[in-house]
């Protein structure tokens, strides 16, 4: 009984100088813990840790952070690579369309995909994914085959149904992200910052689409596969720990050109332009032929159409 | 008759101010971003190959073209029978529309450097899409306004285009089956270095 009032006396002078000591132990983890992170981080340099979200930096930071980029990447895989920054092109709204009677499922969409855009060899990252089903079934997400491997396509019965980033206007991706890594472009595109991205994933359970890929391990580009023209929102070469998807190769469609899965595809399946263009081949799509979009009663409302051509 | 030309007249007029009241619509939309002009996409053309736009020269099998090197009325007699070819051109084998068609329904006799269209015109082979259009009027629509077949270059300016001869081998012009490229890797079996890093 007697030991008891002792103690609880003895207390306050203890917290006093445990309480003071933890404060000291906390700030000495503090810049262990930064020093760590810098540590932990072997290639991952002060100015890349304390860089800001891509729509924050002034146009001063904005060049400095091109410049030490382009220089770590010519480090990286020994040759010139360039990091654009082109804008959005006032009154342009990229649309996408798909003809569901022409694709043949000959994945040529798929490598020509990756190596436009510096996907991850190994471990294996691809943007569009293409499904094969059943013509009796029609579209049916439960029965589809996206390892389908035929000796020769289009097989007897089956249709084929690519799949990928729709850029939806409403996009659930965007809404998910706790830091705002990424975000749809006046011109429609949602990119993603990929030194802004923290790895959640959220996005990834968000998009009713499986648009978004994650590089689990440290992607491995080959320095003579890589595609050395790249913009900071889309193709430039990720690390480890980020989320990416497709932009409708913004580096190349913001240079007035089509992406490269429509330029590839030998059957003339896939369509681009801009929907508010009242003479473009996708607006007269729209208009002339009969149009469906993928998980509509979602509201993701995307603009990458399905038609059939036929 | 009278009446029929007056019927006429007044429902162009109606055409006429549906289409004012579309263009106003159009207006209306396209107003708020009309700021700044969207670039134009080349207009589609009435007739013939889309404007500006380039299309490759036809696939001739090597060395075969002009046609007038054997086919000049001298060497080769004209011979306007329908008969099975033996003596050269025996690899090709008609898959193409009716069993009663034949060679010189889409050949001009007279000059064999020529296409030739129902009408008796004679065309170039660089003009081919006209002949194909004759039976297949909605795909050559589709096709002048970039729909139907493959586009590349430009979205918004120069764009290069196939004629319907570089993916449909006219005398057999269904597609040919090809060999897909590999199927993704199964999630399971995806593996990254362990301990790489970034
Ligand atoms: S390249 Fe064209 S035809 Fe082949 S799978 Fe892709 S969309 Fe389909």
């Amino acid at each position: 009984m007697s030991d008891f009032p002792e103690t609880r006396a003895a207390e306050p002078e203890e917290a006093g100088t445990g309480s003071s000591s933890r404060r000291r132990f906390l700030a000495t983890a503090g810049v262990a813990a930064v020093a760590a992170a810098l540590a932990g981080c072997k290639n991952l340099s002060l100015e890349e840790f304390v860089q800001r979200n891509f729509r924050e930096v002034s146009k001063d930071e904005l060049k400095t952070i091109i410049a030490r980029l382009e220089k770590e990447y010519a480090a990286k895989f020994g040759k010139k690579v360039t990091v654009g920054l082109e804008p959005p092109l006032p009154g342009v709204l990229f649309g996408y369309a798909l003809d569901l009677s022409r694709c043949i499922g000959c994945r040529r969409c798929v490598y020509g995909c990756v190596k436009e855009n510096n996907q991850s060899r190994d471990p294996q990252i691809q943007w569009i994914r293409v499904l094969q089903m059943d013509k009796e079934a029609g579209v049916d997400i439960q029965h589809a085959d996206p390892y389908y491997n035929p000796e020769l396509v289009p097989q007897e019965g089956h249709f084929y149904m690519p799949v990928q980033c729709h850029q939806c206007k409403n996009p659930p991706c965007v809404k998910v992200c706790p830091v705002g890594a990424t975000w749809q472009e006046p011109d429609g595109i949602t990119v993603v910052d990929y030194n802004w991205c923290i790895g959640c994933r959220y996005c990834m359970a968000a998009c009713p689409y499986g648009a978004r890929h994650f590089n689990w391990g440290a992607p491995h580009l080959p320095p003579e596969e890589i595609n050395p023209a790249t913009h900071y929102l889309g193709n430039r070469p990720r690390s480890k720990g980020v989320v990416e998807k497709c932009t409708f190769c913004i580096q190349r469609v913001r240079n007035g050109r089509y992406p490269a899965c429509v330029e590839v595809c030998p059957t003339g399946t896939r369509k681009f332009g801009n929907l508010l263009d009242p003479q473009s081949e996708i607006r007269y799509i729209l208009e002339n032929k009969r149009v469906f979009l993928f998980k509509e009663d979602l509201n993701t409302q995307p603009k990458f159409f399905y038609f059939y051509g036929v | 008759m009278a009446d029929r030309k007056r019927t006429a007249a007044s429902a162009a007029g109606g055409f006429a101010v549906l289409g004012a009241a579309c263009l106003l619509a159009t207006g209306l939309a396209f107003g708020p971003s009309g700021a700044q002009e969207p670039p134009k996409a080349p207009a589609p053309q009435d007739e013939g190959a889309p404007q500006d736009i380039q299309v490759p020269a036809p696939p001739f099998t090597e060395g075969i073209f002009p046609c007038t090197q054997c086919h000049d009325g001298k060497t080769v007699k004209l011979n306007t029978t329908r008969r099975k070819l033996v003596d050269m051109h025996d690899d090709i084998v008609l898959q193409h529309g009716p069993a009663s068609r034949w060679c010189l329904d889409c050949h001009d006799p007279q000059d064999r450097d020529k296409l030739r269209l129902a009408s008796g015109e004679r065309i170039e082979f660089s003009r081919s899409y006209l002949l194909c259009g004759q039976c297949h009027g909605d795909k050559f629509r589709d096709w002048r306004v970039g729909v139907h077949g493959k586009r590349t270059g430009e979205w918004n300016g120069k764009k290069q285009y196939l004629l319907c001869v570089h993916c449909h081998y006219p005398h057999a012009p269904h597609f040919k089956p090809i060999k897909p490229l590999p199927p993704p890797v199964r999630p399971e079996t995806l593996r990254g270095e362990k301990g790489a890093q970034p």
